[in-house]
């Protein structure tokens, strides 16, 4: 069989980062292929979240090349960056208190055409829906991540990074989550995906990287997990 | 002619229409400072030389341009609309991240060279402005006199505060604005030029005071120390009503207006002092403001 490798939708190369004095990323390279689940696993520290930010820019200092579609994005702004297609779900999640549920989810403006309408966000978030009016800090941990996730669907952004998006959730929700990942994958959204938890992780992901000390050490498709797990347990120190 | 607590209505009915005119006047003033604060985070003391230089503005449209009344309550909000936004970009986008003290030194110290330039040219004695024609006049409206003048300042400055308000608080354009005083790297994430929204936030909250400026034109004399008079009280308003909160703004500035023509009639000695009194006793009970939340 032909394995034509697709050119990566996003290329990150050389990549170092700042806060301030502190210098968190040492040269990360991986790269995303359109349509892929690809999953930044690494301890606490690693730079996985700061890796998500220099992607969105919204690092004190970064240097090094991140490629979108071909398209250079270091130097440009965040507001920039997000209008060339990518959607940014923080660890936090980012819901804001002085906004109701209803304009949370219709804050960020469409940057591309052809993000979900409405009602399929309804369809895969239904407790969303019925709380429109609740202001957004007032919903549970679970419905809040939800809204985070939803509303970066309506934009038309095509890649999505999403950090760490079952941290403190219960099981249940958690299986939701996972299911709306394989259900964004379906419909074409490339998804990088920061884990801590790599059980959930090897539910929706195609590849892993790993990370340690602001670099990339190891890479591996989710088919070799299973050869993988030692070493993984290792570099996780779990 | 009748009397209420042994005071004639009439003298009662014109202290308060004083009273509705200055707390037009406080709540234009103190909205454009909590729009500002909200978004800038910076309190911004050249707040009331922008308002001075609304009046002059239109002092120099009339003068100068023969442009009436009508047009410089567009075109003055405007011009020193920009004006603002120069500073913004030039200066104030600077201190942001710095301690609220800095924006304040700086805005304090424009405020006294405004001024101090407006003073070297015009001298610190008033410039007339004559009322429009079509205001002249008024209503008696049988227990009272109403100057159509001083009816048209307060729907005016009412209609404009609503305005505002509504547009802050229940369109898509005010939730961007406040989802970005609460976060603002994440909405800018989002694909929101956040500071371009900073900067055309800080050239409105100035218009405003430009807009105060040009409707108290014709009321009192334009003058290079007009905004320094004023602004003091208006501070005081915003402390009342709470650092940000756009209705709290609103409502203070009419009501402390209110209150203060009220004292002018029933204890004449504390007219000048009763708004800080209030606010001494509004700062021991709630330190947040009448409106303000707690951080």
């Amino acid at each position: 069989m032909l394995d034509v490798p697709s050119a990566p939708l996003l290329a990150v190369e050389g990549l170092h980062a700042w806060y301030g004095e502190s210098h968190i990323l040492h040269g990360a390279s991986f790269e995303v292929r359109a349509g892929e689940v690809v999953t930044l696993l690494g301890r606490n520290g690693a730079g996985k979240t700061t890796t998500l930010k220099s992607i969105m820019g919204i690092v004190g200092q970064r240097k090094g090349s991140v490629r979108f579609e071909g398209r250079e994005l270091i130097g440009l702004s965040s507001n920039a960056i997000a209008r060339g297609g990518i959607a940014f779900c923080p660890e936090e999640r980012g819901i804001f208190a002085s906004l109701d549920v209803e304009e949370n989810l219709f804050l960020p403006p469409e940057v591309k055409p052809g993000g979900l309408k409405t009602d399929s966000i309804f369809t895969l978030f239904p407790n969303i829906k019925e709380r429109l009016r609740s202001q957004g800090t007032k919903l549970s941990g679970g419905e809040q991540q939800m809204l985070a996730i939803g509303r970066i669907l309506r934009t038309g952004a095509r890649l999505l990074l999403l950090d760490e998006p079952t941290e403190g959730l219960a099981p249940v929700i958690i299986q939701q989550i996972g299911h709306t990942i394989r259900t964004l994958k379906e419909q074409g959204f490339t998804i990088l995906l920061v884990e801590q938890n790599f059980r959930f992780a090897s539910t929706v992901a195609d590849r892993y990287y790993v990370m340690e000390h602001g670099r990339i050490i190891d890479a591996f498709a989710n088919s070799e997990l299973d050869a993988n797990l030692e070493k993984l347990h290792e570099y996780l120190g779990v | 002619m009748f009397e209420i607590f042994g005071i004639p209505s009439n003298a009662l009915f014109s202290q308060l229409l004083i009273g509705l005119i200055n707390g037009s006047f406080y709540a234009l003033l103190s909205l454009g400072l909590a729009v500002i604060f909200g978004m800038l985070n910076i309190i911004n003391f050249t707040h009331g030389a922008q308002y001075m230089m609304g009046a002059f503005m239109a002092f120099f449209l009339l003068q100068y341009a023969g442009l009436s009344y009508w047009w410089a309550l567009i075109v003055a909000p405007v011009v020193v609309g920009l004006f603002g936004m120069i500073i913004e970009r030039t200066m104030l986008q600077w201190l942001y991240k710095l301690d609220h003290l800095y924006g304040l030194l700086l805005t304090f110290g424009l405020a006294l060279i405004i001024e101090g330039v407006f003073r070297n040219y015009f001298g610190s004695s008033g410039l007339p402005y004559a009322m429009p024609d079509s205001l002249r006049g008024g209503q008696n409206l049988g227990f009272m006199f109403l100057p159509n003048y001083r009816a048209w300042v307060v729907v005016a400055s009412l209609v404009v505060c609503l305005g505002t308000w509504f547009v802050i608080e229940r369109t898509r354009l005010g939730a961007y604005l406040r989802a970005a005083t609460e976060n603002p790297t994440l909405v800018r994430a989002f694909g929101i030029n956040v500071p371009r929204m900073i900067t055309l936030t800080y050239g409105f909250g100035v218009g405003l005071a430009a807009l105060a400026g040009v409707m108290a034109a014709p009321i009192y004399n334009v003058s290079p120390q007009m905004g320094s008079d004023l602004i003091i009280v208006v501070f005081a308003v915003v402390v009342i009503g709470g650092m940000g909160s756009i209705m709290g703004a609103i409502v203070t500035g009419f009501g402390l207006g209110v209150i203060e023509g009220l004292t002018k009639v029933f204890f004449p000695e504390a007219s000048n002092t009763v708004i800080f009194v209030i606010m001494a006793i509004v700062l021991l009970i709630r330190p947040a403001g009448l409106f303000g939340r707690t951080a």
